[in-house]
Parts: C-alpha cells; sequence; structure tokens
C-alpha cells in the first residue's frame, strides 16, 4: 500500500535557482514527521514545493495515490492537503471566527459543527472569538493558523516551523496540539528549527542538508545519532560555549 | 453664515458622489493590489449606458414625483450598472489577469488602466460625440431646507443613495461569506488562495462591485451636472484618489467619509478663493494626508 503523501526525487527552487535537489520522503495517516536541517537546506523550499507554492522541476508528488507534482495550491487543498506558513498565516483584520470560516471556505453546508470541533482543540479561541486575528499573541496566532488549516478536513497538514519565535511555554503548547491533531488521524509534516523539541515527538525524522536528503531516522533515533546530534543539534561539541556560536539550525 | 452652509450642502452631495465612487475604487485598490486609474471613465461609461436608455432609446417614461427624471431611469440605472460591471469584468480577463498571471507588478497594472481609460473615453467620444448632454431638460423646483438654503429632490436622493449603497456595501463584506472571503483575500491572497478560497473569483466579484457603485455614482454625476464624454476624467479622478488616501487605501467606509470631506472642502473653500482654483483642493489635502498620515484617518483595512 503507498503512503499517504510520497514525495519521489523532487527538485524545486527560485526561479533557474535550484535549492531542493533530489529529495524524497513519505508520510503515512496519522503519523508525525520532522524535517530538519541548516538554516538555508531547503526545508521550507520544500515544504511549498510539495503544496504548489513553488514549481517542481523535476521527481514527483503524490497525495493518496494520485499523482499532484504540478497542482496548484487551491487544487491541493481540495485534494486534502493543508499548509500552515511559518508567517502572515493568519488574516489579521478578520476575526477569529472569521479566520476559521475562511479556513472552511470550501465546506459544503455548515461549518458551524467543524468549527465546534477546531475550537475545542484550541480553547484559547474559544474564549473570546470575535476578536481580530491583530490583537492575538504569537502562541494565539499559531494556534489559530493551525485551526485555520485544519478547517477542511485534512488528511496531510504541513507546516512551515509552527513554534519559531515562541517561548518555550507555548511551544509545548504547540507541539501538544500537533500530537492531538495526529490523534485524529491526520498526517503532519513539519520544518522545525527547534529540532530536539520536535523530533522527541516525531514518529521520523528527515535530514536534510544542502537541499538533499542527507538522513532519515525515527524520531528518538534521529536526536541519539551523534552525527545528527553534532551537526544540528549541539548534543555534542561543539557545545554552545562562551566562545562558540551555536551550529547553524541548533535550537 | 448661510452662504457657508448653502455651500457644505453643495458639498455634501458632491461628496457623496466621489465618496460613492471612491468606496468602489479602493476595494479594487484593496483587493487587486493597484490604483485603477480607469474607474472614473468607468463612471463616465456608466453616466453614458443610462443616457443610452433614456435619451438614445427614448424610454425616459413618465416623471417620477419630484424628480427630474422618469421612470425609465431605473431600468437605465439596473443597464449602467451591468453594463459597466461586464466592461470592467471584460478588461481584468483580457488586460489584468494576464498580467496578474506574468506576476506584472503595482505600476504595470495602473498604467495598463490608464490605457484602458484613455480608449474608453475615446470610444465615448465617438459614439455620443463631444457634447455635453442631460437625461432631462427644464427647470425642477428646489426645496427649501432653511432660511435661503435649498436642495433639489435629485440632490436628496443623490445624499439618500449614497447611504444606502454604504448599508448595502456593509452588509456585503461583512455579513456575507463572500465579503468576508474579499476581506480576506485583501488581507492576505497567497493565504486565502492557501485556504481554498477561489481568489480568481473574489476578483471579478469585486470588479462587479466596484462597477456597480461607480456606474451608480455616474448617474449621480450626470444627475448633478451633465453628460461630458470627459467628465469622470477630468472631475473626479483626483478627488476620488484624494478621497481613497485620505480614508486609508483599501477602507470603503474611510474612502466614504474621504470623499465627502474632499466635496465640502472643495465647495465651502469658494467662499474664500476662486472657484476656478476648487480643483486645486483634494491636492491639498491628498498632500496634507501623505505628509501628516499617510495611512490615512481611518487606517487601510476593509
Amino acid at each position: 500500500m503507498s503512503a499517504l503523501l510520497e514525495v519521489r526525487g523532487a527538485s524545486s527552487g527560485y526561479g533557474s535557482v535550484t535549492i531542493v535537489h533530489d529529495v524524497s520522503l513519505s508520510l503515512d495517516r496519522g503519523e508525525l514527521v520532522t524535517v530538519i536541517g541548516p538554516n538555508g537546506a531547503g526545508k521550507s523550499t520544500l515544504l511549498k514545493a510539495i503544496f504548489g507554492l513553488l514549481p517542481i522541476t523535476a521527481g514527483s508528488v503524490r497525495l493518496d495515490g494520485s499523482e499532484v507534482t504540478h497542482a496548484a495550491p487551491s487544487r491541493m487543498v481540495g485534494l486534502g492537503m493543508s499548509f500552515v506558513p511559518q508567517t502572515d498565516n493568519v488574516f489579521p483584520s478578520l476575526t477569529i471566527r472569521e479566520n476559521l470560516e475562511m479556513g472552511g471556505y470550501r465546506r459544503r453546508g455548515d461549518v458551524g459543527e467543524r468549527l465546534l470541533e477546531v475550537l475545542s482543540l484550541f480553547p484559547e479561541l474559544k474564549r473570546r472569538p470575535g476578536d481580530t486575528a491583530s490583537k492575538l499573541s504569537g502562541g494565539q496566532r499559531q494556534a489559530l493558523a493551525i485551526g485555520r488549516a485544519l478547517m477542511l478536513d485534512p488528511a496531510v497538514l504541513l507546516l512551515d516551523e509552527p513554534t519559531a519565535a515562541l517561548s518555550p511555554a507555548r511551544r509545548g503548547e504547540i507541539f501538544e496540539r500537533l500530537l492531538a491533531v495526529r490523534a485524529e488521524g491526520v498526517g503532519l509534516l513539519i520544518v522545525e528549527q527547534n529540532a530536539r523539541e520536535a523530533l522527541a515527538i516525531s514518529d521520523r525524522g528527515y535530514l536534510i542538508v544542502d537541499g538533499r536528503n542527507a538522513h532519515e531516522a525515527p524520531g528518538p533515533a534521529m536526536l541519539e545519532n551523534p552525527e545528527v546530534g553534532r551537526m544540528f543539534l549541539g548534543l555534542e561539541e561543539p557545545r554552545y560555549g562562551d566562545d562558540a556560536s551555536p551550529p547553524a539550525g541548533a535550537p | 453664515m448661510t452662504e457657508i452652509i448653502h455651500l457644505a450642502v453643495i458639498g455634501l452631495i458632491v461628496g457623496s458622489i466621489i465618496g460613492l465612487g471612491a468606496m468602489g475604487l479602493t476595494l479594487t485598490y484593496g483587493i487587486l493590489r493597484f490604483a485603477n486609474f480607469a474607474h472614473a471613465d468607468l463612471m463616465t461609461l456608466g453616466m453614458y449606458l443610462a443616457f443610452f436608455v433614456v435619451g438614445d432609446l427614448g424610454l425616459a417614461g413618465a416623471a417620477i414625483g419630484p424628480f427630474s427624471f422618469g421612470w425609465g431611469m431605473i431600468p437605465a440605472a439596473l443597464f449602467a450598472i451591468a453594463g459597466v460591471a461586464l466592461f470592467a469584468v471584460g478588461s481584468d480577463r483580457v488586460v489584468f489577469r494576464p498580467l496578474r498571471e506574468r506576476g506584472s507588478g503595482f505600476l504595470t497594472l495602473a498604467v495598463a488602466s490608464l490605457g484602458i481609460g484613455i480608449m474608453l473615453r475615446a470610444a465615448i467620444q465617438m459614439i455620443w460625440g463631444p457634447a455635453q448632454r442631460r437625461y432631462t431638460t427644464g427647470i425642477h423646483e428646489a426645496w427649501t431646507l432653511f432660511a435661503d438654503v435649498k436642495i433639489k429632490p435629485d440632490q436628496l436622493l443623490i445624499i439618500a443613495l449614497t447611504a444606502a449603497s454604504a448599508v448595502v456595501l456593509y452588509l456585503l463584506l461583512y455579513r456575507t461569506r463572500l465579503g468576508t472571503a474579499m476581506r480576506a483575500t485583501s488581507d492576505n491572497p497567497q493565504l486565502a488562495e492557501a485556504s481554498g478560497i477561489d481568489t480568481e473569483r473574489i476578483r471579478l466579484a469585486t470588479w462587479v462591485v466596484a462597477g456597480g457603485l461607480i456606474a451608480v455614482a455616474g448617474i449621480m454625476f450626470a444627475l448633478q451636472s451633465q453628460l461630458r464624454f470627459n467628465a469622470g476624467f477630468e472631475f473626479m479622478l483626483l478627488p476620488m484618489f484624494a478621497a481613497v488616501i485620505v480614508g486609508g487605501i483599501g477602507n470603503p467606509w474611510g474612502a466614504l467619509a474621504g470623499g465627502l470631506l474632499v466635496g465640502v472642502s472643495q465647495e465651502v473653500s469658494t467662499e474664500w478663493i476662486d472657484t476656478g482654483f476648487k480643483p486645486a483642493i483634494p491636492f491639498v489635502i491628498l498632500i496634507a494626508t501623505l505628509i501628516v498620515r499617510p495611512r490615512g484617518l481611518f487606517g487601510s483595512t476593509i
């Protein structure tokens, strides 16, 4: 049986500049997969290319067995894939309720029932649904962005650095919510800079270096891999010291 | 003092026309993300399409109560609204959409709209000629508001229609799914698309709404003044842009308020300055806004 999301030998980039080279990955239902790598490795580019925001110049993307390599984002959404960008991921002048309703724009019939289900996942949004998104804190805004993306009951949810710029406490909350989303059977593909925390809860992890697959392993196993740890997670030398800057991509 | 109040009332009428046109202009500015310089010529198209029905086809109909026009103005207005909306949608399909798909920026789209405006103006002149026209002729009685301040029934209708249009626009934007999607697209078109909103359909809806509003504004202009092939471009383009910027780009309520401010200011100013300098007032307001409050009086959001 094929994976829910299957990326094979994908290349992509901006204009004539190729950032992602021949990358392959897969994701199953109810699986949480994290992509880590140094800054500029092409992780976000990969996510955008999968969702159709950037052209795929080589390779293929299959969603639930269907070929979707060159599908536009609007089609991807219809096929069951949602995307949460790292920034500008909510409609700032719309209220919380309106943001969620827009997430469910393509739903036929009443969105009210799904709205309540999504709000039950994010109680902090439930309190004042009439507040505009521009007034929300970073954590609340991220919760709203994820909630918006869940409104269409996606099979696959792509998240670009969902915990960037959040405090450790807020990061923990977001990861908890992502586990709850996974428990609903959604396949989650996450690009994360807070790699240790993300890998600890991930079923599998991919390490991308210079736009290419460098390593793949179960999340916790990846944490224990000395090579990965040394290079990207700051677990071994060089440690963060007085005279050493953190390695690129370290949390 | 009575004279100033009289001028302010005239300003309110002119401002209503500017404001109504500016609401459509700011919508296209906010959602389609460019300054549509053809907007004023769409206004001229609206006034002439109504003239086609009541003048060229001779379907003016019997007079409606105290107004200067007859029952034929109702189908004429509907024809003008549909015609301008259709022209706006057509120009998007033929010109703006291909440019958008090529990734053209704000300036390219704005210059293209300038070209559409020139072509439209020339076409109107070719069809209806350069002479000034009116929907109806004759003297129509004005009502006395108080003292020597008078207002014609047509002018009261202009103010009432602008208020009604603003309410309808509010209901559309804040009480319908389409309106929320229009605001979402104005906020962040990429995210709207990634949320599954058909942003091309939203853009079409925006053209229809803006086209309808400017067609009504065009008919109002012709009722208040007269028809001329370059009426919109010459008398309304700058005041509408001033209203949009004063109110905050993309903010329809700001545009309406801006229109009223521009209208009243330019009319009241004639108490102290020569009428010939009146068109400079929107410039002054525009420049003052850009210096003091560049985001407009009410901020840049729908």
